[in-house]
């Protein structure tokens, strides 16, 4: 039979109650799955409330993609709770102090906010199957439609209204969200990989960087499925998004190792010895080399060379698909990383990820992927195709 | 009048949507007040419980003691009894990897500049005991020069401000008027977050139970005139425990007659675990 616990191997001097891995790749998910939803957000954004035209194509996939991660974003916890069934614990009597207690209400809040700003985006759309569909599926449009039928110009004008509130609302919402998960490592005092004022903002851009990957990948991935030619300035739009805050997130995660670094506190020489042999991989490597500084230096060229065509979807899509792996790493090297450097500062473990069992690695992919399923049958549901009249108003 | 205003669809809806920013607007405002409500206590400082009697023994009144816990690091000789017994006592699981109370020891060998320091949960003591349900030092250093060695045993700090009751979402895990830290395991979600936010390594999880768990300080014993278990079988003295509220207690006495220090003071934490006899490298 499997152990229930799982030890980890240890070298110097690691109190006896860290050898074992209390946060395991779950943990390291969640962040990794709230961060799309911030970032998915930000396009939609981009388009309701700034007015980037170019992203009208991808502005009701930000929201359907945004809302199929946001409801999956509490599974990983779950899963990882000793006690699921008691999860709301948290929700009827928060302790306010608490980082990790008013999570249920961002969540909800901010869930509730994008069902009703979908459901004012896709009201005509609503409304114009509730009155072809017939059978069940127009028994749910009906449903949908809440008794209101009206699509008139007054109407639609008032919808607008609301779309751009919510929109406005969901900026701080979905940002305010993740900035909070980073806060909920960044304020803890007991490990100085995560005990940073930096780390809430550094969560943030790297949220907004992966959110903006995924629906450039997701994008490409729908034109090739739909066979439609790819809307060019709409992908350089989302590629010219990703340059700009790639940016920003690289100078934040320099600036705060350089702190670490520059303030050596105790304990510096194990974070040293760590991320030189250890996590010399994960970190510089694959996080930085790999996922950040290769698609940034690549976007950097297509923007400078004004590259188009097949080589601009090719270059953005692998580009996308490197920023969404650097994001995957940094949320591991954040959660796995932290705990892989012994609170005494004086020893180092190191984790060893199970493929299969309850926090294995199977599981932490299977949820991953799970809100792309959502997201397929939400968007048959719900097209979000901006070359099809599904949208009279948007 | 308006043709479009008068459209009763869209009146209903309107007033509808009123409503719910309405309430929604009720919602942020009681949202704020809580959070403002909260500000106060943000800054790792925890709510007073509410006063009360005889919890959880008949005629024990929580508000008339202070608890405190006192470590000599000078006396203990590592014979690990406080550690057996405490397993014992809390039916802690009896592996080599979840403690309530462990000791540390500190060896500096001549010629060497960094100290070693072990634990009873190393794989060579583990060897020399030859069970994770006894534990021993072992003999590691019989053929090296040692300049300078001590012991030094280890629990949960019960800090007057303590990181783990800050972080934890519930409220499951709380002080208690006498100055003891405890878990509701009923209440418990077992998230883990106090196990990572304590800067100690004193919690720990119990996968069993599904709930984090730490040193009370025997709080079943001491609420009814006993002494922490680990107290009671400590041959040498080494752990002194008592009411910081009574001036003649052993840990009054011990605070008042010794330089004493706590561990880590500039977490902010507050320890009411009070140590002597420890050197720079223990935090």
């Amino acid at each position: 039979m499997e152990p229930i616990i799982q030890f980890a191997p240890y070298t110097g001097w690691v109190y006896p109650n860290e050898t074992v891995f209390e946060w395991s790749v779950l943990i390291a998910v969640y962040p990794y799955l709230t961060g799309l939803v911030a970032g998915a957000f930000t396009v939609s954004s981009l388009y309701q409330v700034f007015g980037f035209e170019r992203l009208k194509p991808v502005a009701h996939m930000a929201l359907l993609t945004s809302l199929s991660f946001m409801i999956f974003v509490p599974t990983p916890l779950l899963l990882h709770l000793g006690h699921p069934e008691r999860a709301f614990n948290s929700t009827i009597t928060p302790h306010l102090t608490s980082a990790m207690a008013m999570f249920g209400f961002f969540a909800s809040f901010y869930v509730a906010l994008l069902i009703l700003e979908g459901w004012f985006a896709y009201r005509p759309f609503i409304v114009d199957q509730a009155q072809k569909q017939s059978g069940l599926l127009g028994k749910f449009y009906g449903l949908l439609t809440l008794g209101s039928y009206d699509v008139s110009e007054h109407a639609m004008r008032y919808d607008r209204k609301w779309i751009f509130a919510l929109a406005v609302i969901g900026i701080p919402a979905a940002h305010g969200l993740h900035g909070y998960v980073g806060f909920m490592y960044g304020s803890l005092k007991s490990r100085e990989w995560w005990s940073s004022d930096l780390m809430p903002v550094i969560f943030l851009f790297s949220a907004i960087i992966s959110g903006v990957s995924l629906l450039a990948v997701l994008y490409v991935v729908s034109c090739k499925l739909r066979k439609i030619p790819v809307d060019l300035a709409c992908l350089k739009g989302l590629a010219y998004t990703i340059w700009a805050f790639i940016m920003v997130a690289l100078v934040l995660e320099g600036l705060e190792f350089a702190n670490i670094v520059y303030k050596g506190r105790e304990g510096v020489d194990m974070i040293m010895q760590y991320v030189t042999g250890p996590l010399l991989i994960p970190y510089f490597i694959l996080q930085f080399a790999v996922g950040a500084i290769t698609p940034f230096l690549w976007l950097s060229y297509m923007i400078w060379r004004g590259t188009s065509g097949r080589a601009l979807v090719v270059g953005v899509t692998v580009c996308a698909c490197l920023v969404l792996f650097s994001v995957f790493m940094m949320r591991w090297n954040v959660v796995i990383g932290g705990q892989e450097i012994s609170k005494t500062g004086k020893g180092l473990l190191s984790y060893h990820l199970p493929f299969f069992g309850k926090e294995g690695a199977l599981v932490a992919i299977l949820l991953t992927m799970a809100p792309l399923g959502l997201l397929y049958i939400l968007t048959r549901l719900f097209p979000p195709w901006s070359d099809e009249a599904t949208h009279a108003h948007s | 009048m308006n043709k479009e205003d008068s459209n009763p669809t869209l009146e209903a809806r309107r007033g509808f949507l009123a409503k719910l920013a309405g309430a929604a607007t009720c919602a942020g405002a009681a949202a704020g007040a809580a959070a403002l409500g909260a500000i106060p206590t943000v800054s790792a400082k925890t709510e007073a419980p509410p006063a009360g009697a005889s919890f959880p023994t008949k005629d024990y009144d929580w508000t008339k003691h202070q608890w405190g816990f006192g470590v000599d690091a000078t006396k203990c000789i590592g014979c690990l009894r406080c550690v057996e017994a405490c397993k014992t006592e809390n039916e802690v699981p009896r592996n080599a990897h979840q403690f309530r109370t462990w000791v540390e020891r500190y060896v500096h060998l001549e010629g060497e500049d960094e100290v070693r320091i072990d634990s009873q949960q190393d794989p060579v003591n583990i060897e020399a005991s030859g069970s994770e349900k006894e534990f021993r030092f072992a003999n590691r250093y019989k053929d090296a020069k040692v300049e300078k060695a001590f012991f030094v045993p280890k629990l949960c700090n019960h800090c007057t401000h303590p990181a783990c009751v800050q972080v934890c979402p519930t409220g499951a895990t709380y002080r208690t008027e006498d100055g003891v830290v405890l878990i509701d395991h009923g209440y418990c979600i077992g998230c883990r977050y106090c196990v990572q936010a304590c800067p100690y390594g004193a919690r720990y999880f119990n996968e069993e139970q599904g709930v984090s768990d730490k040193c009370t300080w025997c709080y079943h014993r001491i609420t009814k005139g006993l002494q922490p278990a680990c107290v009671e079988v400590c041959p040498v003295g080494a752990r002194v425990f008592g009411d910081q509220k009574d001036k003649q207690s052993p840990i009054s006495l011990f605070i008042r007659n010794n330089r004493v220090q706590v561990l880590r003071p500039e977490t902010g934490n507050a320890p009411n675990v009070f140590y002597v006899g420890i050197d720079k490298e223990v935090n």
